[in-house]
């Protein structure tokens, strides 16, 4: 099978991913956007390191997934605390830094 | 010529000045020191203030004495001092030396200064008794003395500008003494401004001076100005002749001087008469030497001080303002100094004698002036006079002898010296040059005696002009403005310095003339002169002066004496109307170089604000207007920028993939 096919998919997940952080406002849907990017990247990575037979891709494929776990962590939380302030998870209505 | 170039090298081998001759610091220090503690002291000083005020100029007149009384003691080669007092500005190949060059010269201004000044400051005391401000009177009196006496015992054109800007300060402080009325303000200001006009001419003799010796130093100058060539000379002469236009209110900058009169009378009698308003014929007379290898330059000088002598004089026969008349007067006699310096070495001499007798009887009218107008609540209008002789018997006889003198009736001070002056303007070498500038000192001497006896008949005598209280004011129709008048003597206070210098003004040319006693005392510096003949024989001269003199008293006489004087001025004449305004000086100031000036300025501020600030002001309107426009990009919304975000990598990625491909 084609290796190339992969990276194709990893193309249309990562479009699909910024699209929804673009498009979308509720603020756990375009965390899913973003998951949805990191995991494309990872699909990428994964298949460059199996085209070049080098391990390095797979290790930093670990990286990111340990990186995106300790963002949605942080970033849940943050979600949170805002809803509990405001009653809404929008991300439009977070413009108070806005002059 | 050259017996004038070898007096003037023989005058170069510099004494040291020893002896009481070491005092000479003390003269600018005693004075200085005064000023210094009644500023300072402020308000509780008034009590004891003028006192001191009067002890300074005194102390300094006794430490002047001493030194003549030791410079006289000496051979007359040995006359000219210095007096080292340290280094003042070193930088490198340009240094400039602290110290005090008593000679002659300089003893005789010191000695007019200090004698003359004391006698005003005695006299001050009585005149400001009922100004509340009097010890600051006092404390600017004394500046200017100690101003005057570092002009003129100054060894370096630097340290001469010291005290000629000294002198200048003293002079706007006194002129607005009583600044709280603002044509006094006005009249300070003007003074100021057209002194800054000359003054520019001194600075730039002093940097060309510089430029060329690498010295300013009076002694070094005056030997190398021989050979620094003919075109710099010149160019150093006339501008030091600019600076001495400015000072002594000399044509075309005299426009100040009638101003100047309305600072207080002893301010008008001591600077603008006797003292400041000379600096300029000494700063002529000390640089002699510069004028020798300049004549072009020294010619300027007579013409300009032959064009005042003339303006002054015409000015003064139609002024009604007694202090006016006086300060035309002052200005055509410094025009004769003037005259004479420019005359050359021949001149230099009577010059300064001219100039000493003046400083005596000059400051007697003033001070007389001031008597008549304290007798007479301030009134200056001379057409309000009248018939004064009889209630102020000590300024009528004090005034008369200053009056005799300046008018130049023998045996009186102003005879021997402004006779001199006359036969000298006769005996200058060269084609027109005698027949011109003797005939306008001839004249001169006519339009003297006919103004000033103008002055002396309206205020003195002839009728009544005034109002004593009885309800008739004879020879007057109408009311009389000025209220009711007590005339009355002044206290000995004012009438003691007058006496003293009536008594100069009497004797004091006189005494000095026995033979040629001031013109040998003065040989060191302005070297020995043989007398040449004049072009007309001095006996018909004499003559002439006389017929002269005469026909302008008995005009005067006629006219203001004899005569009933109208109380409103009558409109006379183009000429007196013209004269009356000082014959358009200020009206042509004003066209000429105010109002450019003003334009030239506004000009300039326009385009400040338009250009520079413009450009500067246009940066940053640029700046804030880009801001303007890429907040909007800043609208708070994430998903915009991570618009912006995306938009911009895909660009990135797009660059570098075009740059690979």
């Amino acid at each position: 099978m084609n290796l190339s096919n992969y990276l194709v998919l990893a193309t249309i997940l990562f479009s699909i991913g910024a699209l929804t952080v673009l498009v979308r406002r509720n603020a756990i849907v375009v965390f899913m956007g973003i998951e949805l990017m990191l995991n494309a990247a990872n699909l990428a990575f994964v298949t460059f390191a199996r085209m070049h037979g080098d391990l390095t891709g797979q290790v930093v494929a670990f990286f990111v997934m340990v990186v995106a776990a300790a963002e949605v962590v942080v970033g849940l939380a943050i979600i949170v605390a805002i809803y509990r302030t405001r009653r809404s998870a929008s991300v439009d209505d977070v413009n108070l830094l806005k002059s | 010529m050259t017996t004038a170039l070898g007096g003037l090298a023989a005058a170069r081998t510099v004494a040291d000045a020893d002896g009481a001759l070491g005092l000479a610091w003390l003269l600018v220090a005693l004075p200085l020191a005064s000023a210094a503690v009644l500023l300072l002291a402020g308000r509780r000083s008034d009590r004891w203030g003028h006192l001191l005020g009067v002890a300074a100029p005194v102390a300094a007149f006794l430490v002047a004495g001493a030194m003549w009384l030791t410079l006289l003691g000496r051979p007359a080669d040995e006359r000219v001092s210095e007096l080292a007092l340290g280094t003042w500005v070193d930088a490198g190949a340009f240094t400039v030396d602290l110290g005090m060059r008593v000679d002659p010269l300089s003893m005789t201004f010191v000695l007019l200064v200090t004698f003359v000044g004391s006698l005003i400051h005695v006299y001050s005391i009585a005149y400001m008794a009922h100004d509340p401000n009097r010890r600051r009177f006092f404390a600017y009196l004394n500046l200017f003395v100690a101003a005057m006496l570092l002009l003129v015992l100054a060894d370096s054109y630097v340290l001469l500008f010291v005290g000629w800007e000294g002198v200048g300060l003293a002079s706007y402080l006194l002129i607005g003494f009583w600044d709280h009325e603002r044509p006094n303000a006005v009249a300070a200001k003007k003074a100021f401004v057209v002194n800054r006009v000359g003054d520019i001419g001194l600075l730039t003799a002093v940097m060309v001076m510089a430029f060329l010796l690498g010295t300013t130093d009076i002694g070094t100058v005056a030997a190398e100005a021989g050979a620094m060539g003919e075109g710099w000379a010149t160019t150093i002469g006339l501008l030091l002749l600019l600076a001495a236009c400015g000072k002594s209110a000399q044509f075309p900058l005299q426009s100040w001087l009638g101003d100047a009169m309305a600072g207080p009378t002893p301010v008008s009698a001591l600077i603008h008469a006797a003292t400041m308003v000379t600096a300029g014929v000494y700063l002529v007379v000390r640089s002699g030497a510069v004028y020798e290898a300049a004549p072009t330059a020294l010619l300027v000088v007579a013409v300009v001080g032959a064009i005042t002598l003339l303006f002054g004089a015409i000015v003064g026969c139609a002024k009604d303002d007694i202090k006016k008349t006086l300060a035309a007067s002052t200005m055509s006699q410094i025009g004769y100094m003037m005259l004479a310096a420019g005359l050359g070495p021949i001149g230099y001499a009577f010059a300064i004698f001219h100039l000493l007798t003046h400083g005596f009887f000059k400051a007697g009218l003033f001070l007389g002036a001031g008597s008549v107008m304290h007798g007479m609540s301030d009134q200056v209008d001379m057409r309000r006079f009248g018939g004064l002789a009889t209630y102020m018997k000590v300024t009528w006889i004090t005034m008369a002898l200053g009056w005799l003198a300046i008018i130049g009736v023998p045996p009186f001070s102003g005879f021997w010296s402004k006779d001199r002056i006359i036969e000298s303007a006769f005996a200058v070498e060269g084609g027109w040059e005698p027949w011109v500038f003797g005939t306008v000192a001839l004249v001169g001497a006519g339009i003297t005696a006919f103004y000033m006896s103008r002055l002396f008949f309206m205020t003195f005598h002839g009728t009544r002009r005034w109002d004593d209280g009885s309800g008739t004011a004879p020879g007057v129709v109408g009311e009389v403005p000025g209220g009711v008048q007590h005339p009355h003597e002044s206290p000995a206070l004012m009438t003691w310095p007058m006496i003293l210098l009536a008594v100069g003004s009497a004797v004091l040319g006189g005494a000095l003339a026995v033979g040629g006693a001031f013109t040998s005392w003065l040989e060191p510096v302005t070297g020995h002169v043989e007398h040449h003949e004049p072009v007309l024989p001095v006996a018909a001269i004499m003559v002439v002066t006389f017929l002269l003199i005469a026909v302008g008293v008995f005009l005067a006489w006629r006219q203001y004496a004899a005569a009933p004087v109208a109380v409103v001025p009558p409109r006379g004449s183009a000429l007196t109307r013209a004269a009356r305004r000082d014959l358009y000086q200020d009206v042509v100031n004003e066209a000429l170089l105010m109002r450019p000036g003003q334009y030239l300025t506004r000009s300039l501020v326009f385009a400040d604000r338009q250009v520079v600030d413009g450009t500067v002001t246009g940066v940053a309107r640029a700046t804030a207007g880009s801001g303007e426009l890429l907040r909007r990009l800043q609208n708070g919304f994430v998903r915009s920028y991570a618009l912006q975000m995306v938009l911009g990598i895909v660009a990135l990625v797009a660059v570098v993939l075009a740059v690979r491909i």
